[in-house]
């Protein structure tokens, strides 16, 4: 067997591995009391106002260790409820079903998952115990990641920083009075015109595995990395920031592909540990080659906003816009992670 | 033979423990080519179970193994929770409010767990998951009974040609799962959920023959 990891020392800032994420919720509940309430076992983190009267709840959900994905986004504007699961382990159908009752207006719910065999499932088995409750629930599934061949031989595209552009834009819609179907549908357009990569300069550590996900050498770069530590599809030596968004954004321009003219958001996500210093240094390489492209960036979002734990890396995230998507991206939000507008 | 509760308990309890004790290596496999929680979750997953079945464990064999899909479902995320929770659950309900189950009655909710699997999965054989294990172990308990042989035999079988499945995993490209991502590179591991599949087979094979216990868990 082909084990390769090192034992490290946990020098984490939690308790236990086994009451991290019930701390971490108590933690976002009491500082942000004014946006959000959270309820435990299951655990759900739901807007303070929900349910609101006639209005489409937005309901999402996934591993923890990706914040502020996908907590830090429940407010006004964005999420109604978020699920939180075990470290990189998705959450359980009792918990999505749950924030579904919590959240249902009369105007239905729509679950936004991201593409992971477990996430999946979970929201599948969840979506049949509310629909036998009564409630109408659509999904939509993320799947952005282009380092993943979308074939019938893998799992499908992972669900990466689409996601979080999705919550924005959606939750801007439904703020304003979308129906259900109109909802899933501007859902489905997000999706469908945005495409991310990313890469990682180290692993990182689920606490409840006590050591590093995978090795990598102090040379290396894994590139096509997804959000969970998982490895991606190439390991090669460490190359310049230039190179790398490089790397990122012309195979995300060349896959959709993203042509002269078009207006973009573009989305540069740190995974965890690496400062905003160099992911200014990323997005002024990406601002670079798309300009050479003719591709116009019109808008922009640069941080931490959907992460791997402690992981050194990034991923570049590119959202074809057009003049709904922009409006619903400026529209007010006020979420623990995203505020503007109000 | 005819299989009790007490023994359905008895096989439930016994796994729980191999997970608790294999908690690592199956971990272990699923960070070569997965995230690295397998054996985390499952293990959250089984003593959840045990918690659950306290109260119910004197009840029938149906109501055991739906306790145990049901506290699967709420405990382990991932996909081994829906996964696992389907195939007690579906397992459970062809067993429903029965105190003692027949031999084909139990080979038959086996693969009634086995088929909830695949249509909460929708794994293909050879797709490098848990039903490269399931389904061979099914096929020759099947076959066993047929032929007249005692369910230990049969479950004894079932377990080797899991065991025997799990082995055949290392070769293949994962079609299915976070290992899909890997692509050629996932060639080379064996795949943990037919890992603990195989386990819980020996499991089951160990306790209803009531042997003495033995090395059942090969980490080879």
């Amino acid at each position: 067997m082909a084990q390769t990891t090192v034992t490290t020392r946990l020098k984490k800032l939690i308790n236990t591995p086994e009451t991290e994420v019930k701390d971490a919720m108590a933690g976002m509940a009491a500082a942000h009391a004014d946006l959000i309430r959270v309820e435990y076992d299951p655990n759900v983190i739901i807007r303070k106002d929900a349910p609101r009267k006639g209005k489409v709840g937005l309901v999402s959900g996934g591993g923890s260790g990706h914040e502020p994905m996908h907590g830090g986004y429940v407010g006004l504007g964005m999420l109604d409820a978020a699920c939180p699961g075990a470290v990189f382990t998705s959450p359980t159908p009792d918990q999505m079903a749950r924030a579904t009752a919590a959240v249902d207006g009369g105007a239905g719910v729509l679950h936004i998952v991201k593409n992971y065999t477990g996430d999946i499932m979970n929201f599948e088995m969840a979506a049949e115990l509310a629909r036998g409750e009564g409630a109408k629930v659509n999904a939509v599934i993320t799947n952005d990641d282009v380092a993943v061949q979308d074939s019938l031989y893998t799992a499908g595209r992972r669900g990466v920083g689409v996601t979080v552009l999705l919550e924005k834009i959606v939750g801007g819609a439904a703020e304003a009075g979308a129906d259900l179907d109109a909802v899933t549908t501007l859902a489905k357009k997000v999706n469908a015109n945005g495409r991310s990569m990313g890469m990682a300069l180290t692993s990182c550590i689920v606490p409840a595995a006590g050591k590093v996900t995978f090795e990598i050498a102090d040379d290396e770069m894994e590139l096509g990395i997804g959000i969970h530590g998982e490895p991606g599809r190439e390991r090669t030596k460490l190359k310049s920031a230039d190179e790398i968004a490089e790397i990122l954004t012309s195979t995300i321009v060349k896959d959709l592909p993203y042509k002269r003219g078009d207006e973009v958001l573009a989305f540069v996500n740190g995974m965890g540990g690496t400062p905003l210093i160099e992911l200014y240094v990323i997005f002024n390489a990406v601002n670079r080659y798309l300009t050479g492209e003719g591709i116009k960036i019109t808008r922009s979002l640069v941080g931490n906003y959907i992460t791997s734990l402690e992981m050194a890396g990034c991923s570049v995230t590119l959202l074809k816009l057009d003049a709904e998507t922009t409006k619903f991206w400026d529209a007010p939000v006020h979420t623990p992670a995203l505020r503007w507008k109000v | 033979m005819a299989v009790t509760g007490a023994q359905i308990y008895a096989w439930l309890e016994r796994y729980a423990g191999i997970v608790a004790e294999q908690k690592q290596y199956l971990t272990g496999l699923d960070a070569a080519i997965g995230d690295g929680d397998h054996g985390i979750n499952m293990d959250r997953g089984f003593q959840t179970v045990l918690v659950k079945l306290a109260p119910v464990r004197d009840k029938d064999v149906g109501t055991l193994l739906k306790t145990t899909g049901m506290a699967l479902v709420g405990s382990v995320g991932g996909a081994g929770g829906p996964l696992y929770g389907t195939f007690f659950l579906r397992a459970g309900a062809a067993l429903d409010g029965k105190a003692e189950v027949s031999d084909r009655d139990l080979v038959g909710a086996l693969e009634a767990g086995l088929k909830g699997v695949v249509e909460r999965g929708k794994a293909n054989p050879n797709d490098k998951t848990m039903v490269d294990a399931l389904t061979p172990a099914i096929e020759q308990a099947k076959q066993a009974l047929d032929s007249g042989a005692p369910l230990e035999q049969a479950l004894t079988a079932a377990a080797d040609a899991a065991e025997k499945g799990m082995k055949a995993t290392i070769p293949l490209k994962a079609l299915k799962g976070r290992a899909s991502y890997l692509g050629d590179r996932s060639i080379g591991h064996q795949d943990p959920g037919a890992t603990s599949s195989y386990l819980m087979l020996r499991a089951l094979s160990d306790s209803l023959a009531a042997l003495p216990q033995r090395a059942s868990t090969t980490t080879t």
